[in-house]
């Protein structure tokens, strides 16, 4: 049973998965984290900060890592399967006429709303993490550094993990002497 | 010219087991791979996929792996191409799944990963960020305000926002062009 839910939940979320890797977390986090409880909300965030240092697509890590905690590598296998069903589906459907898609008035309109709601669905996943996360103001002063980083200064996302861990190492374990409002 | 399927499969694994940082950071080198040096396909071709890819839900990476496999050497050739860019993801997360909870109780990954979580919302809040600075039109920021105020203040479910914006995108296109055409 828990297989048949596991494979239903992840092609829902592939079906609707418009604008890639990030926009999908919300989903993710509704479904795996909320409704379905299969991963604790702070596993859920190691798993993302997982996916952003291995390789490959940031989705495929995410539902493999999933899978294999709920039912191991045939979990993993279903959950990726799952995720990429329906889009391959569309996928081959279009290929046999790019032409038509292309040219197709009612993609891009319905792009016009889907857009600005992927931001807005980003920022309400970025909200609802950061309640474990940013928790006083060491984690906050890391916040606004990193975003600044990743926004004005175009750093990449690699390097931020690193100087995550190296603030998380500094502050939060014994290596230095405590810091005030810890 | 039509590869041969172990090439295909071989070009898109080592795409997928070499490129940090998902889908967006694989299109300058799948264009590398197939446009310029093997000329699976001309510019023309690439940018159509590349279109139809991000129009489409799904995996961005796998979404194009398809389209390419499907165009080059069929359903076959999607399936090869399709495995061969999620395979390295596969088997890398599970090997780390596998150990992963025998160093989070340990106080110094622990402490790591509570700034490594802070990097994610930054993260995470910069992929958003990106997105609404392409849309700043008042019409644009009225949606991110609705669909940030529906998800995360009254908690609906993002299935049905996605539905919902979709589709209000659609009408209210369409209905400007009506009133377009009727003013005209």
């Amino acid at each position: 049973m828990q297989l048949v839910s596991l494979f239903f939940t992840f092609m829902l979320i592939g079906a609707v998965a418009f604008g890639g890797g990030y926009a999908m977390l919300p989903l993710f986090e509704r479904m795996i984290v909320d409704t379905h409880g299969w991963l604790s909300r702070s596993l859920f965030i190691d798993m993302i900060a997982l996916s952003q240092v291995t390789p490959g697509p940031i989705a495929i890590n995410s539902a493999t890592f999933i899978g294999f905690q709920i039912r191991g590598v045939l979990g993993a296998f279903l959950t990726t399967t799952a995720l990429v069903s329906v889009p391959v589906a569309l996928i081959s459907l279009v290929s046999f006429n790019v032409e038509r898609f292309k040219r197709s008035q009612a993609v891009q309109a319905i792009f016009t709303g889907l857009r600005p709601a992927l931001a807005g669905l980003i920022f309400a996943s970025a909200y609802s993490l950061s309640s474990d996360t940013i928790f006083d103001v060491w984690t906050f002063a890391a916040f606004v550094v990193f975003s600044l980083l990743l926004i004005r200064f175009r750093v990449h996302p690699i390097p931020i993990i690193i100087l995550g861990a190296v603030f998380g190492l500094l502050v939060y374990s014994d290596l230095l002497p405590a810091l005030p409002f810890v | 010219m039509d590869p041969a399927l172990y090439k295909l499969f071989f070009s898109f694994l080592k795409i997928g087991a070499f490129t940090f940082g998902g889908g967006y950071a694989m299109i300058p080198l799948f264009e590398r791979e197939f446009v310029h040096r093997y000329g699976y396909l001309d510019e023309e071709e690439f940018a159509d996929a590349l279109v139809i890819c991000q129009s489409l839900p799904g995996v961005i990476a796998i979404n194009f792996a398809v389209f390419i496999g499907i165009k080059l050497r069929g359903g076959v050739g999607a399936l090869v191409s399709g495995i061969g860019v999620a395979l390295p993801s596969f088997i890398i997360i599970m090997v780390i799944a596998a150990f992963f909870f025998q160093y989070i109780e340990n106080p110094y990954v622990e402490a790591a990963f509570t700034g490594v979580r802070v990097s994610v919302i930054a993260l995470i809040f910069t992929a958003g960020f990106r997105i609404f600075r392409r849309n700043r039109t008042l019409f644009g920021v009225f949606l991110v305000a609705l669909t940030f105020v529906l998800v995360a203040i009254a908690y609906v479910h993002p299935f049905f926002v996605i539905l919902a914006m979709g589709l209000f995108g659609y009408v209210s296109s369409k209905t400007s062009e009506v009133v377009d055409r009727a003013t005209r």
